[in-house]
């Protein structure tokens, strides 16, 4: 359990530590990309362990993390100020609106030669909600 | 004992978080399974409580971390905070093919400067409508609604007043909250179905915490794609906001 956290942790603080590196870079005040860094290197490190077949300790820490990320965005979801959002004034309101139905009108046109429904998951795949 | 369990139950903030949560779970499950047979994600049903609890927290205290102002639940701010929300993103990346974002690399760079260019556009305009015409909260009015943080970023990048900050964060959590919500109900409309779809709609729809939820709540499969592209949305919109479009507003307005 601890060695895929601790892998997961070590990928993290890289990751936000090169996104934070890059930001100060281009000389903006905020981390770039530091989160898909992250997993970009946790790919990397998985990689690299199954091709030494060593990745099975890994597995349980790093899936119940992953799991638990529901949880916790249902967390993030219950401390948002949505009183406030929501009373903000409307012009708030309006360019939210009109934000979300622009994009997803391009989404919709960019992913219109995708298949509806979802695929059927694969095989040993942990899918739960 | 009520007061021994309320100080154990607030001394104990992030493990009190973990059962609340657990407890919405479990009510979330149950509805799902009896009034929608399944057909509404129990994930989506237990946001949506969690954001409506939000809202009556946030009326009843006042203040502004919804339920997590109540001391007993404080804990829940460092459940849903930044850090566990990245690092449990981050864990998801565990079960992505890189096949998949090498074939959609470049169509998710495309949608990421899609999703920042068209929420800013939207905002900007929308903010002339209501008569404002300085270019500082013009531009952070429309950075607002690029995402929660790339607002108030680039509003104190550009000295904008704190009204002005707040009505930008408002815009980013109001489109946050309506991606939370409304992406599975839109799900079959997007064509959200493949990880290439899913890393489309992370570049457009932006918002970390609005794509991942509404994935989330949508096909459990597809959040890793989505969130990879979205992760960098927050910091395409601190570079690009401003600077390349404060300029092009200004331009504009003078």
């Amino acid at each position: 359990m601890i060695y895929g956290t601790a892998i997961l942790a070590a990928c993290y603080l890289v990751g936000l530590t090169l996104g934070e590196l890059l930001g100060a870079w281009m000389g903006i005040k905020a981390n770039v990309g530091g989160v898909g860094l992250a997993m970009l290197l946790l790919l990397i490190a998985r990689w690299v362990l199954r091709r030494r077949d060593a990745d099975k300790p890994l597995l349980s820490g790093v899936q119940f993390w992953g799991g638990m990320y529901i949880p916790v965005v249902v967390a993030t979801a219950l401390q948002l100020d949505v009183h406030k959002a929501l009373g903000a004034g409307f012009v708030a309101l309006l360019a939210a609106v009109i934000t979300v139905l622009a994009c997803g009108l391009l989404v919709r046109w960019i992913n219109r030669h995708e298949p509806v429904l979802a695929p059927a998951p694969p095989e040993g795949s942990n899918v739960h909600d | 004992m009520t007061e021994l369990l309320l100080k154990v139950v607030t001394q104990n903030g992030l493990i009190t978080a973990f059962a609340v949560v657990g407890l919405i779970t479990v009510l979330a499950t149950t509805l799902s399974a009896r009034l929608t047979a399944g057909r509404v994600h129990a994930s989506a049903i237990a946001i949506v409580i969690g954001l409506v609890l939000a809202y009556y927290g946030g009326r009843a205290t006042g203040g502004s971390k919804g339920v997590a102002d109540w001391t007993m639940l404080s804990g829940i701010s460092l459940m849903g905070g930044a850090m566990l929300r990245d690092f449990t993103i981050v864990a998801t990346a565990f079960e992505v093919d890189p096949r998949h974002l090498r074939q959609a690399g470049l169509l998710g760079a495309v949608s990421l400067l899609l999703g920042t260019i068209v929420p800013f556009v939207v905002g900007v305009a929308v903010a002339r409508c209501f008569g404002y015409t300085d270019p500082v909260v013009l531009t952070t009015i429309g950075a607002g609604a690029v995402t929660y943080i790339v607002g108030p970023v680039t509003g104190a990048a550009l000295g904008a007043s704190s009204d002005i900050l707040a009505l930008s964060v408002s815009a980013g959590l109001v489109k946050a909250i309506l991606v939370m919500v409304g992406t599975p109900l839109a799900a079959r409309a997007l064509h959200l179905s493949t990880p290439r779809s899913a890393m489309v709609f992370g570049g457009l729809a932006g918002t970390v915490s609005g794509v991942t939820a509404g994935l989330a709540a949508t096909d459990r499969r597809l959040v890793p794609y989505g969130a990879i592209v979205a992760t960098f949305h927050t910091g395409i919109g601190c570079l690009l906001c401003p600077s390349v479009f404060f300029l092009i507003v200004r331009a504009w307005m003078s």
